[in-house]
């Protein structure tokens, strides 16, 4: 005779209460494929954790990304945000897809020129450029967006002993109706800052200002901010022809549009809030064709989207290690993928999925990551079928940041796989090992011998 | 360890205490232990049903089972309050 299934014991005290007049899903759907490709085999062969990329889903979301906005607005260019994911694999799909690079650093400015992204396809954000970034990034004629008036004089000097003018445009922060207002970076358009800046580039002579740029926060949920920003920004260019016969060539409106994941203490999920690219493009490029600009000359509207681009394209998968009870009798699970892993859980309520079918029981747990630490925690309340041991489950939207802004801590990296579009798999970051690990530590003499 | 004897268990997985008045939800491995604590069996013959019966190893059911058995302590529906 079979066996029938069995599923852990499990008995929950009923309470009263007042529903949400949204309810909740009575059912979570398991995920046991990810591109047509099992989950379980995924983890069998490549071990868990495990991080999955998706290249179909990166295409597929670049393409609708980039089609509502060149359906509104004639001269549309992405560059892709290097911060929010920059294994080179991801980064060339972006490339492939004829995104530019957007980098902050002198070593995201390296990735891109490994990349093969030509030098007057990187755009240079970020407050901190070294001098030799700066000649670097001059030299090939890179688009360098200066933060605040210590580069600028610094953009000043390298350029005096160049034989042609580097390509500037500044960052300005303002006032969008969102608040706190994101003012650390760049000069601000309210206290005259940011005009100030654009005069003295001017009057250096020896800086091509060619474009102005904001950024103006992160998982921003309101679309209103963004036509706010274009129209200011749009402001300063006219502003600029008209004092100084500069032409604006392009308008960076940065990036931070909000994904499906929910932001911790949110009371609605974020695939109920977060707006569509549709309703981004439309309030954007509706507010730059608002503009009167000089000769009707639109300028290029550049866009440094990361995190809507590539949230959905990743996976983590993971397996349960335990189940324990704490000593009020709530029910905590350990899983075997942490903080260090998962950085973006310090943001969002992850969704999670387990990958097999699973019973109509729901229990409320606490997620526990596997570190010997008392902030690795996952989800700290979520409803969940019944786990156990050995459990394999699927967190989602995971493919900005994390891969960024994970930690060696503790334990190693895991394997990052991408499934091309042909369902093939290919590991395009190795699990770490303890060389990997080691390689830039040495032992001064005396330390040798233990 | 033994369930009290007020609790009643329905057949739908209810189980309501009426000494506390409070109600809970069970599923359905978690009421068939249920019943089989009511009768006073002793936990190797319980083990020995769900191991002949369902899918889990021996070692696996123990560990599920005093996790469970804690739960009904925290929920105070066993009269013995003794490590199990």
């Amino acid at each position: 005779m079979e066996k029938k299934i069995f599923e852990r014991p499990y008995i929950k005290k009923i309470r009263a209460g007042m529903p949400s007049k949204f309810g909740k899903p009575v059912k979570i759907d398991p995920l046991p494929f990810i591109d047509d490709l099992p989950v379980e085999e995924l983890i069998k062969q490549y071990g868990s954790p495990l991080f999955v990329i998706s290249e179909k889903t990166i295409r597929e979301t670049f393409r609708k990304a980039k089609m509502a906005f060149e359906t509104r607005y004639p001269r549309v260019q992405f560059a892709w945000s290097y911060k929010t994911n920059y294994l080179d694999a991801v980064c060339r799909i972006f490339h492939q897809e004829d995104a530019w690079a957007e980098v902050v650093s002198g070593f995201e400015y390296e990735k891109a020129e490994k990349n093969g992204v030509a030098g007057n396809k990187i755009i240079f954000n970020g407050p901190d450029k070294s001098l030799s970034d700066l000649k670097k990034a001059s030299e090939n004629d890179s688009l360098i967006h200066i933060d605040h008036f210590d580069e600028l004089y610094d953009l000043i000097e390298v350029a005096k002993k160049m034989d042609h003018k580097p390509r500037v445009a500044i960052r300005v922060n303002m006032d969008t109706g969102v608040y706190p207002i994101w003012d650390r970076f760049g000069f601000n358009y309210e206290n005259g800052d940011a005009w100030d800046a654009i005069n003295r580039i001017v009057r250096s002579e020896k800086l091509e200002l060619s474009g102005l740029h904001c950024h103006i926060g992160t998982y921003m949920l309101s679309t209103e901010a963004y036509r706010r920003a274009a129209s200011k920004l749009g402001e300063l260019a006219v502003r600029a022809f008209h004092r100084h016969n500069t032409l604006i060539k392009y308008i960076d409106i940065g990036g931070g549009f909000a994904t499906q994941n929910t932001l911790k203490g949110a009371y609605y999920q974020g695939y109920d809030t977060a707006p569509s690219f549709d309703e981004y493009a439309e309030s954007i490029t509706s507010a730059l064709l608002d503009v009167n600009f000089p000769d009707n000359k639109l300028p290029l509207l550049i866009l440094e989207t990361g995190r809507a681009l590539i949230d959905d394209a990743g996976f983590l998968l993971g397996t349960v290690l335990a189940n324990k009870r704490l000593s009020g009798g709530n029910r905590a699970t350990i899983l075997d993928v942490g903080v260090n892993n998962l950085f973006t859980s310090f943001w969002y309520d992850h969704e999670v999925n387990p990958v097999k079918d699973t019973s109509d029981h729901f229990e409320e747990s606490t997620f526990f990551g596997p570190l010997c630490m008392n902030i690795d925690v996952i989800r700290d309340a979520i409803s969940f079928p019944l786990l156990r041991k050995g459990d394999q489950f699927v967190i989602k939207r995971i493919g900005a940041y994390n891969m960024t802004q994970w930690m060696q801590f503790i334990t190693y990296r895991p394997n990052v796989v991408l499934i091309d579009i042909n369902g093939s798999t290919h590991v395009i970051r190795k699990m770490e090992d303890l060389n990997a690990v080691t390689a830039g530590e040495s032992v001064p003499d005396h330390l040798q011998k233990i | 360890m033994k369930l009290k004897k007020s609790i009643a268990i329905s057949e739908s997985g209810f189980v309501f205490d009426p000494m506390s008045g409070e109600s809970f939800s069970v599923n359905e491995i978690g009421m068939e232990i249920l019943e089989l604590m009511k009768q006073d069996q002793p936990v190797d013959a319980i083990s020995e049903y769900f191991v002949k019966t369902y899918d889990v190893e021996a070692s696996d059911f123990e560990k599920y089972f005093y996790d469970f058995i804690g739960m009904l302590r925290q929920y105070q529906l066993i009269e013995d309050n003794e490590p199990a």
